[in-house]
């Protein structure tokens, strides 16, 4: 079996995310890979050292400009076997469907088994990307999936909708998301970081894959964003620093205490 | 015709809240753009049930009765039939799971733009534009469609407002797609752990990640308790996915909405996803080591602390000032 996992570069969690000039996402500052697509690696990881079913590779696959090869070196160091990166000019700025369109067809090029995704991107926000992939290639597919077995062609998996928890059959090949309490990615190792830059990266266009033009980027989007405002702020609530935790309390106490919740 | 379909979520016979919210909303919106919101179900639904959509705005109620309700792929067949039937310019959804899969499906079938998280719509220039708040709730982004639009709203973003009357129901078939059947349903809306209520309690606690371990949530049972009757514990996805606490004392997008008097939130980060159950909480005070945690920006009462330290000393204070 072969295991595709999308993953992408974000800002790092501790950049304050800015919109542009341009009214595009501000990626000028540290980047990492994507914490949700830490768990869609792990997750093939372990079917793969699992062993209920032989896992011939793993590929990480992403859309997004250069830079994002990091993105791909560490999901390699966290255990995906090679890497694909499309970057192209005429992808920036592609909406969701547009973007699912991509890398449907970047996927169409590996015809994986399984495709496994994050549940979210930190900065799209979106949880629809492997709902959107799925449909184009003509997949079946769920998200948020927190437990996930495979016998044969079928997948059995868990997730919570809006009912409670839900067991849900799937047949390979087949789109899945994964949540983040599936399971704790690990730490790479050393060894399998100085590895990453040596195993294969593959760096294609929009031609490469097939993938038409005016089907991507701005133009190609089914959306337009702009006029980006500040919603209105709650009044910032009273901040304390628990130094001296007697202190504290005290002071909490007569916080409920003025408001009559005590 | 022109005009806003709605896909109605429904679990053993009953209407979710938040697609009755959509119902509303949309035909708030078609009303303004001069058409019609209808609405559909699938599955086998009473009619009493489908057509009181009709109440909450839907001027049609279709029904798609041998679809498989619970998964997403069939969903999108039945909508995708009755775009291609009737035309609509636009789809919406009150959000929760199934809505994020089915509107993403149906938007990448029709070649749909698709906005997910929407608090807002407004009309402009005969199209509707949908707001959506973006990198963690700091910016609010319009969504201008080029062509058809699928908008997704976020969890109790839509009121449910009833206005008219029972609405008639059509029973529609529909091929299902090769992929539908590839998804089956085996077991659903399964409860896990105890069955307790969250709901009508005016003081709440709720634990997250930060409690460390199952056994952390005794900190939040005893300051609960330390408030007496009328409080109750409950906690976020991340732990109740852990199993460290029951599915029925969960908040937020997949669980519970709650709006007690008193909200305490330990060791909580304070996701989208966990501060749409309990934002309307009249007094927020979360408890949390991270200085930069989301919580801290809708909490009226911050305490930048461990909730190892800082919830025993509570409780004892509470407990002294309650005897006092
Ligand atoms: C479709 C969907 C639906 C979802 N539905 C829900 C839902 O219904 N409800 C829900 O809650 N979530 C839901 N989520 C998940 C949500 O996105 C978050 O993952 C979840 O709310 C995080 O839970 P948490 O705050 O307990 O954990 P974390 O985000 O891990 O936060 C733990 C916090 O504890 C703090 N902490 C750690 N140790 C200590 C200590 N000793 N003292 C004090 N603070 C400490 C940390 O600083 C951190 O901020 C949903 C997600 C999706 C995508
Ligand atoms: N540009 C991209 N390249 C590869 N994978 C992506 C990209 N954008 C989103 N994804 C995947 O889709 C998941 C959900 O993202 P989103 O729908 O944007 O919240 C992420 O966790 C990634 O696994």
């Amino acid at each position: 079996m072969k295991i595709a996992v999308l993953v992408k570069e974000v800002p790092d969690a501790a950049v304050e995310k800015r919109i542009d000039a341009s009214g595009r996402l501000d990626r000028s500052g540290e980047k990492n890979l994507n914490p949700y697509d830490t768990h869609a690696i792990e997750a093939a990881v372990q079917l793969k050292e699992g062993g209920t079913i032989p896992v011939e590779e793993i590929v990480a696959i992403t859309a997004g400009p250069a830079g994002a090869e990091r993105a791909l070196h560490k999901a390699v160091s966290l255990g995906a076997d090679r890497s694909v990166l499309l970057s192209d000019d005429a992808v920036a700025g592609s909406d969701v469907i547009a973007t699912g369109y991509a890398l449907a067809k970047l996927l169409e090029r590996e015809s994986p088994d399984l495709v496994l995704l994050g549940q979210q991107s930190d900065d799209g926000e979106n949880y629809t990307i492997g709902a959107v992939v799925g449909e184009f290639l003509g997949y079946p597919s769920l998200t948020q999936v927190v437990k996930l077995d495979i016998a044969g062609e079928t997948i059995t998996a868990e997730r919570q909708a809006e009912y409670g928890y839900d067991t849900v059959e799937i047949d390979l090949p087949a789109v899945i998301s994964v949540g983040d309490a599936i399971n704790e990615p690990r730490y790479p190792s050393l060894k399998a970081i100085m590895g990453a830059k040596k195993k294969p990266l593959e760096k294609i266009t929009i031609a490469d894959a097939g993938i038409e033009a005016d089907k991507v980027g701005a133009a190609g989007s089914k959306i337009e964003c702009g006029n980006f405002t500040e919603p209105p702020k709650k009044s910032g609530g009273t901040i304390i620093e628990d130094e001296d935790t007697s202190a504290t309390v005290e002071q909490i106490v007569a916080w409920l205490d003025e408001r009559k919740l005590i | 015709m022109a005009g806003i379909l709605v896909y109605a979520l429904t679990n053993e016979g009953a209407i979710n809240k938040n697609s009755l919210g959509a119902v509303s909303q949309a035909a708030k919106l078609a009303g303004e753009l001069g058409t019609e919101a209808h609405a559909v179900v699938v599955g086998n639904v009473d009619d009493a049930v489908a057509g009181s959509l009709g109440e909450y705005g839907a001027a049609k109620v279709f029904r798609a009765k041998d679809a498989p309700e619970g998964v997403s792929t069939p969903a999108v067949d039945v909508l995708a039939k009755l775009f291609a039937d009737n035309d609509y310019d636009y789809a919406i959804f009150g959000g929760g799971l199934l809505g994020f899969e089915i509107g993403a499906g149906l938007a990448a079938r029709i070649g749909a733009g698709i906005t997910a998280e929407v608090t807002g719509v407004k009309v402009e220039g005969g199209k509707l534009v949908a707001q959506r708040p973006i990198l963690g709730d700091s910016l609010i982004s319009e969504s201008n469609y080029k062509g058809k639009g699928v908008l997704i709203g976020r969890t109790n973003a839509f009121e449910a407002t009833q206005s008219g009357s029972a609405a008639s129901v059509e029973d529609i078939t529909v091929d299902l797609s090769p992929q539908a059947g590839k998804v089956r349903l085996v077991k659903r809306g399964e409860q896990r752990g105890a069955d307790i209520n969250i709901e009508d309690a005016n003081v709440l606690v709720a634990g997250g990640r930060g409690l460390g371990a199952a056994e952390g949530f005794q900190l939040a049972e005893d300051l609960a308790a330390a408030f007496g009757g009328g409080a109750a514990v409950g906690a976020t996805r991340a732990v109740v996915d852990a199993g460290w606490f029951p599915y029925a004392g969960q908040i937020g997008q997949t669980g519970k909405t709650v709006a007690p008097k008193l909200y305490v939130a330990a060791g909580i980060s304070g996701a989208i996803q966990h501060k749409v159950g309990m934002q309307g909480s009249e007094n927020i005070i979360a408890i949390n080591k991270d200085a930069n945690a989301p919580i801290f920006e809708f909490s009226d009462l911050g305490i930048v602390g461990d909730v190892q330290k800082v919830m025993p000393a509570l409780t004892e204070a509470v407990k002294a000032k309650k005897g006092s």
